[in-house]
């Protein structure tokens, strides 16, 4: 299964303990976006079709491991989660199914697809106001993917979605604990534009490959069968880590003295590995 | 980068730190009394006690399901969930909150399980600092004999059994406990800890502690701090 110039995987900063990098013979393809994109929609019919090529896939996404899932659900149905609270309880269930799912599962070799990674996790504490130094150290004991497609829509086509597909608009997907806007509507407007801008922000630094999800899901669905077929042949791994080196190494464009992202300790481009 | 948020509320926040067995929970509720009954309005907050996380860390010990990464998670989300519902508009209300342990009790334990020191002391960055922080300096002998007498069954967790130092429970306790020490010792300084020597008389780490509150707070309550009269304070929101 692993491509020709299959690179190794890493940590982004601070390596979990007792894993040894070197045996994750699978593959990481992260979908990420704001909500209401059609991620999860996209990660079955992906699911399928990559079953169906022969690869065993694990498919898994937020709020959905062993430990924390059911506690997060319950802690949703309150409306006393505080933005830390959230953000940790949060990265709580990642880092459970990390350690217990999607770490065997590479281990086994399995194409690992997840709706949603530690981008939705950050996005949405920036999108509070938490510092983004804070959680990109928080989040940086996940694995850097080998493919993070970010499904990238504007509000007005989240909205449609939301509209047509599910008739309500959710008090946490219009970011109602923040007190913006006078309604779910006018809340979900500013707090979705509020995420894709953080989404935005951290395409480069973190070498997400764009898709333009305000097509038909058809389009979208091709468009990411594409790039995934790319990777698996191990073909655009360089690339999307020579993005995240150029981006945080230096200075960005505009003059910007200060890095804007913490490294994310990038694979090489060339050479392999030392270890 | 600072450790903590600095200091800008009304209230004041005093916290205990000490292995098991050092008595701290004895000497913060005499505290918390004492400053009661001089007026003060006091709220009193315990580790590992949001009812927002309680479940989730009730399954995840009862079916051993934590590694170190999210164990320190869990403790993490449930300091959070006191931090933002209850120490911090108690503080901005003027309260004195009183914590019977502390992010530090983190630092201590999750270095002792593996995992990064820096990325434990990053995730609790968000965490208010302490007015004041006391260390109950305590040998290992002595808080064992206290444990291992008053109660017969140490748990899972508590005596470090996750880390696979001993099969027997007393002694992966033993260890544990010193390993968590040797954290503790290594941070008085680092982290401005008053210390208090565990070995005395009750009574005597009392009016100690009470010493060094008046020092810090002065004699009678400051303007900004609030008083009883308009305060209901409850125990663990």
């Amino acid at each position: 299964m692993p491509g020709p110039t299959r690179e190794p995987l890493t940590f982004y900063r601070t390596p979990l303990p007792g894993v040894e990098i070197s045996e994750l013979q699978g593959k990481l393809i992260v979908i990420e976006g704001p909500d209401a994109v059609g991620r999860s929609t996209q990660v079955r019919r992906l699911k399928t079709w990559l079953e169906e090529a022969g690869h065993a896939v694990l498919d898994t996404g937020m709020a959905r491991s062993a430990l924390a899932g059911k506690g997060i659900r319950q802690a949703k149905q309150g409306n006393t989660l505080g933005p830390v609270t959230m953000t940790l309880y949060y990265l709580t269930d990642f880092a459970d199914r990390l350690e217990n799912e999607i770490i065997p599962a590479l281990r086994a070799g399995f194409v690992v697809l997840m709706d949603r990674y530690i981008f939705s996790i950050m996005a949405r504490a920036i999108a509070r106001g938490e510092s983004r130094a804070w959680i990109e150290r928080t989040t940086g004991i996940a694995l850097v993917p080998h493919l993070v497609l970010y499904l990238r829509a504007d509000v007005k086509d989240l909205i449609s979605r939301v509209v047509v597909g599910r008739g309500a608009f959710d008090y946490w997907e219009s970011g109602l604990d923040l007190g913006f806007g006078h309604d779910m509507y006018d809340s979900f407007v500013r707090y979705q534009t509020r995420l894709i801008r953080v989404f935005d922000r951290l395409s480069k630094p973190y070498g997400f490959e764009v898709v333009d999800a305000g097509r038909p899901a058809e389009e979208v669905f091709e468009a990411l069968q594409a790039s995934i077929l790319n990777t698996l042949a191990g073909r655009n791994v360089v690339k999307a880590a020579g993005k995240t080196a150029g981006r945080t190494g230096g200075r960005r464009k505009g003059g910007a003295s200060r890095p804007t992202f913490y490294p994310t300790s990038p694979r090489p481009s060339s050479s392999p590995a030392p270890e | 980068m600072p450790q903590f948020l600095p200091k800008r509320f009304n209230g004041r926040l005093i916290v205990v730190e000490g292995i098991d067995g050092s008595g701290k929970s004895t000497q913060i509720s005499l505290l918390a009394q004492w400053l009661r009954l001089r007026g003060f309005a006091v709220a009193f907050s315990e580790w590992n006690s949001s009812p927002l996380v309680r479940e989730t860390t009730r399954r995840g010990k009862r079916k051993e399901m934590f590694t170190p990464t999210t164990f320190s998670l869990i403790h993490a989300t449930d300091f959070a969930d006191r931090l933002e519902r209850y120490i911090l508009p108690l503080l901005k209300a003027g309260a004195v909150v009183c914590a019977d342990r502390y992010a530090y009790t983190a630092f201590a334990r999750d270095a002792v399980r593996g995992v990064d020191p820096a990325w434990v002391r990053n995730l609790y960055r968000f965490a208010i600092k302490p007015n004041l922080a006391f260390y109950f300096k305590v040998p290992l002998e002595v808080a064992l004999g206290r444990i291992l007498g008053g109660r017969n069954a140490l748990k899972y967790y508590e005596a470090g059994m996750d880390l696979g130092l001993s099969r027997n429970i007393e002694e992966s306790f033993r260890i544990f406990q010193g390993r968590i020490l040797v954290q503790y010792e290594a941070m008085i300084e680092e982290m401005g800890f008053h210390v208090i020597d565990a070995t005395k008389s009750i009574e005597a780490q009392q009016r100690e502690m009470r010493r060094i509150v008046v020092r810090e707070f002065g004699r009678t309550r400051p303007p900004e701090v609030l008083g009883m009269e308009g305060m209901v304070a409850r125990a663990n929101a």
